[in-house]
């Protein structure tokens, strides 16, 4: 369950439950958070939630809406944000219970409709039909910390030619991934990866050379000053300081 | 050109780095042109029953329904109309039995999985979907999304509520709204396309889209290309370099030549 936590001045005015699809807020008495103030226009936002979600709208208001500082007219709402109204704040809050372990909280979720033929169906439905979870299966939690994009590497490194036409050129390996070769006759792949750089043979007969020694199928972690041999040219791995 | 000479076809499938179980099942038949995969759901290890009951009845069905015999006498528009009957209908049984299986088996109470079923033939493609497994395909280097998911974060983007920038944002991102074995009737979304020669098809379950953006997919399989094995192992490591937060499979498909009827 998310709620929206409604401030003046650093003082706490109320707390709204965001338990139905859709939430007014403005000047006027006929909304579902009124805030009373000059600076608020009638219909001021709309927060729309679906399950787990929840989007903030501006409705063209006079003074706008701000989320975090910033002039936004909608905005995916996560937990922290603070929405700036006139002089009224409102904090998202969303209230997870107990610490799920994420094995738990990520697994798939079937959401069934009371006509289950009526596929393609508008997501406003799940309004009206609150999805059936399996006994077996627990309540949904917001998405873990874990589905963060992954940590990225903080050392650099680069391919400086030693032979060929293109000899003395430096090619930053800043990429996850870079080939190099010659298409149908030798092509090897340098990935970028978290723990390292690493070099694989991609296509054609003859493997690469990693200091003199063929690179075969595997792929191989590579250290700094290590010399490789691509489709007849050669160059050296380094990382750069 | 007969299939089996025409299309390479390769798979592969990882636990990832936080799960026990792979609830992932993909079952090939190169020579029938058949791919198919499946994401499983439900307690213990259900998910894994329903998603291979799900490939295997459907791989088999197909197999026995979909022959030589029956296509010789068919020209291409019959035989596109009879790829997208006989896949229904395939479908429609295994989702039968999982269903009946989760109701008489206390264990596999619940269960259900996605599915992605591919038939090649004749320079078509058939595709049939439940659920938020997908099918892309890489064509002049460009990767395109074929099948649409059937998910409340796909139905919250179409209705304008999320942009689809900020899907990885969201908090739905594990709610499917159509799945196979978990109603007593349910049906798979069906399509047909033209197949040229050096398209590149992928097969996937969420494990790898969820973790592992587009372009980064398409720069993969753009420069692995020749060498589909590599390029499948990887797309699992970035997706297990990301976090690994949940199973990850692949099927690469690759049309070499064309396989038309003449």
């Amino acid at each position: 369950m998310s709620k929206l936590i409604l401030s003046f001045e650093g003082t706490m005015l109320k707390t709204v439950d965001l338990n139905k699809e859709r939430i007014t807020i403005g000047r006027r008495p006929d909304n579902d958070i009124q805030v009373d103030n000059l600076a608020v226009s009638g219909l001021h936002a709309t927060v729309t939630t679906v399950l787990n979600d929840s989007v903030i709208e501006d409705q063209n208001s006079t003074n706008g809406t701000l989320i975090n500082g910033e002039l936004t007219q909608k905005h995916l709402l996560k937990h922290g944000d603070i929405i700036e109204i006139g002089k009224h704040t409102l904090r998202y809050v969303v209230e997870t219970a107990t610490a799920t372990p994420y094995q738990e909280f990520a697994k798939t979720m079937v959401i069934r409709r009371p006509d289950a033929a009526a596929h393609g169906a508008h997501a406003a439905h799940a309004e009206h039909a609150p999805p059936l979870t399996h006994a077996a299966v627990p309540a949904p939690r917001p998405a873990p910390a874990a589905a963060a994009p992954a940590p990225v590497l903080s050392r650099e490194a680069a391919l400086k030619i030693l032979t060929g036409s293109a000899a003395g050129r430096i090619l930053d390996l800043n990429k996850s991934l870079t080939t190099i070769g010659k298409a149908g006759v030798q092509v090897a792949v340098f990935t970028r990866r978290p723990v390292g750089f690493f070099v694989t043979h991609v296509e054609g007969d003859v493997f690469p050379l990693i200091n003199g020694e063929s690179l075969g199928t595997q792929a191989r972690q590579l250290n700094d000053q290590d010399t490789i041999e691509i489709a007849g040219t050669k160059m050296i791995f380094i990382y750069k300081t | 050109m007969a299939l089996i000479d025409a299309l390479q076809m390769i798979s592969l499938s990882d636990p990832g780095m936080v799960r026990d179980l792979n609830e992932d099942s993909i079952e090939l038949r190169p020579e029938l042109g058949i791919a198919v995969l499946a994401d499983g759901m439900g307690g213990y290890n259900a998910g894994e029953v329903a998603s291979g009951m799900a490939v295997s009845l459907v791989a088999a069905g197909l197999a026995q329904f979909w022959n030589a015999a029956t296509l010789q006498t068919l020209d291409r528009k019959a035989a596109i109309l009879l790829s997208q009957t006989v896949l229904q209908q395939q479908v429609q049984a295994a989702n039968a039995a999982i269903f009946s299986k989760a109701q008489n088996d206390a264990e596999c109470q619940g269960m259900g999985t996605t599915l992605v079923v591919c038939l090649f033939y004749d320079d078509f493609i058939t595709v049939g979907h439940a659920g938020d497994s997908r099918l892309y395909r890489l064509r002049n280097d460009v990767l395109e999304q074929i099948t649409r998911d059937h998910s409340l974060l796909q139905e919250q983007i179409d209705s304008g509520m999320l942009r689809k920038e900020d899907a990885h944002l969201s908090n739905n991102r594990n709610f499917v709204t159509r799945a196979i074995g978990v109603d007593p009737v349910e049906e798979a979304e069906i399509h047909t396309y033209e197949v040229l020669e050096g398209d590149l098809y992928m097969i996937c379950t969420d494990g790898l889209f969820g973790l592992v953006a587009d372009d980064e997919i398409q720069m993969t399989l753009g420069a692995l290309k020749a060498n589909l094995d590599l390029a499948a192992q990887q797309l699992i490591q970035a997706a297990n370099d990301a976090g690994g937060t949940d199973n990850v499979s692949v099927i690469l498909v690759r049309a070499i030549k064309s396989f038309a009827v003449k």
